[in-house]
């Protein structure tokens, strides 16, 4: 890492954070929502011995502000600098353009680092939330589940011809995914042939890696393996056929 | 000393259509180089390929030395580009781009004087920019890296007169602290003032290098003479000079047309016959008229 490389990224932060779109989605959204849910009594009480509904839409809504960056803002941002010569004209100086694609997820994976520890001081010191019971367990379940999803958003720009697909695309697989997050309805209430589904998915799999963090177990394998094996795909298929032009 | 840029043979064919055919030339140290063609003639994809964007299907070239395609690194530190088409995001301020670009390159320039002699705000977003405005950010982003060898593509175009003149000047002070330039144009006014020698390209093929006055005189276009004269006379006395070509009457003027030396012997048959020549305007071949005629088509811009 020089000094390019950094400014590079410093860059790219400052510009996603002009981009308010990926604030007032991925992060503003999500923490108003956050706020109200806690705000209803009804959910703050027990569902299991010790967990409370709002309990469960805490990591939901972690998993749906790093959603919203990777596979909105991230695909977004990187085809429309395809799209508009941006990363052609990285190629003619000597950092190229892979160190473009790069300090985007520096920039959207730090994003999402700031507001994971906001929505957790907010739950917790609003809502009296407890913390993760197993904090190691959920830091590694967290950079596992942001690795997988910005893994998939990175394949989203690399295959799709132009800016309004990836956006179009992004958009379309957020919600099927958000709902095997148990946005609409929480996992344990889905039919059994949908909880099977879901623990497939990046964000199911998220999700039960993190209750078993908040649980105070460290996730077990099965979760963590699923997200390893979508971030390692994801981004070896991105890489092996990203279109430059 | 070894030329700066050496293109032998190139070749580029996109599907089955044939952009650059056959294309040689070389760039000396320190030289303003023209490329000159009407649109679609291949110049862009030539210099695409000196840049090391495209893959060239036959030829060699050889920049400063190093392989576009192999030496990117150490290429594209000396190489400053201008894209015709090369873009910023829309949020980035003019300011920080140029402070991020510098940062890009070993020795860059001040980027700060830059900004000021090309006239730009440094608060401004690129997405807020007038086109002309664009195009002074690429050209400072190009010049950002304190490069050996510059190319710009479309220089000029969508700059207003004064803008145009501007940069113009701009040029010749970079080419005066050493820079080899490479100019890529349509505007035969630009290459007639900024170059030392132009390659003329058309259709994928280069029909000569030289220098803005070779290439006219090449042409063979003559000159026109026109002149009001003081008193009637016998034209048959200028029509049988052998530098003249033809004499025409247009109301009260006289017009002669004739070869370069066709002035002189006009002028002498006037002053034996005390007749003088009033309002007297010569018209000389410009180097679009060398264009036209060189590349013998008539849609010439």
């Amino acid at each position: 890492m020089n000094g390019a490389t950094w400014r590079l990224i410093a860059v790219e932060g400052k510009l996603s954070i002009r981009d308010k779109a990926a604030l007032v989605w991925g992060v503003a959204c999500p923490l108003v929502v956050l706020v109200i849910l806690g705000s209803i009594p009804s959910l703050r009480e027990p569902i299991t011995e010790d967990l409370t509904v709002f309990d469960v839409y805490v990591p939901v809504l972690i998993l749906f502000n790093v959603a919203i960056l990777a596979m909105t803002a991230l695909p977004s941002t990187l085809a429309g600098y395809r799209e508009n010569g941006v990363l052609r004209r990285m190629r003619t100086t000597p950092v190229g353009p892979v160190r473009v694609l790069a300090a985007q997820l520096v920039a959207n994976f730090v994003i999402a680092l700031v507001a994971m520890a906001l929505f957790l001081a907010v739950a917790g010191l609003g809502f009296g939330v407890e913390p993760p019971r197993n904090p190691l367990g959920f830091a590694v379940a967290w950079l596992l589940a942001t690795a997988a999803l910005l893994s998939i958003g990175l394949l989203v720009t690399a295959l799709v011809p132009s800016r309004a697909a990836a956006t179009a695309i992004g958009t379309l697989l957020f919600f099927p995914m958000m709902f095997f997050a148990g946005l609409w309805v929480p996992i344990a209430q889905m039919p059994p042939l949908l909880q099977d589904v879901s623990a497939y998915t990046p964000l199911g799999a998220g999700m039960g890696a993190f209750q078993d963090a908040y649980l105070g177990d460290f996730p077990s394998a099965s979760p963590l393996v699923i997200l390893v094996v979508h971030a390692v795909v994801c981004a070896a298929i991105a890489v092996r056929w990203f279109r430059w032009e | 000393m070894p030329p700066v840029i050496e293109v032998s043979n190139l070749h580029k064919r996109y599907d089955d259509k044939v952009a650059v055919d056959d294309v040689s030339f070389t760039v000396h140290q320190g030289e303003i180089f023209g490329i000159l063609g009407r649109n679609g003639a291949g110049k862009t994809t030539t210099v695409e390929c000196v840049e090391g964007l495209r893959t060239p299907d036959r030829g060699t070239i050889s920049v400063l030395g190093l392989d576009p395609l192999t030496d990117r690194l150490e290429l594209t530190r000396r190489l400053g580009v201008q894209l015709q088409a090369g873009m910023l995001p829309g949020r980035l301020r003019v300011g920080e781009a140029l402070e991020l670009y510098s940062s890009f390159y070993p020795r860059p320039a001040d980027w700060r004087g830059l900004l000021h002699d090309l006239g730009l705000s440094e608060k401004a977003r690129y997405a807020d920019l007038s086109g002309g405005q664009q195009q002074r950010l690429s050209i400072a982003l190009a010049l950002v890296g304190n490069p050996d060898v510059a190319i710009l593509d479309e220089l000029t175009t969508g700059l207003d007169p004064q803008a145009r003149r501007d940069t113009w000047e701009l040029i010749e002070g970079v080419r005066a602290r050493g820079v080899t330039i490479v100019l890529v144009t349509h505007f035969m006014e630009e290459a007639e003032r900024l170059c030392d020698r132009i390659a003329l390209i058309d259709a994928g093929r280069v029909v000569v290098v030289d220098t803005p006055a070779g290439l006219t005189s090449r042409a063979r276009i003559e000159q026109r003479i026109q002149f009001r004269p003081s008193r009637e006379f016998d034209t048959g006395l200028l029509a049988n000079l052998p530098e003249v070509s033809g004499v025409s009457r247009r109301d009260e003027f006289v017009v002669v047309t004739g070869d370069d030396d066709a002035l002189n012997a006009v002028m002498a048959v006037l002053a034996r016959n005390q007749i003088t020549a009033g309002r007297l305007r010569v018209e000389q071949a410009s180097l679009e008229d060398a264009f036209v005629e060189l590349t013998g088509r008539k849609d010439a811009r």
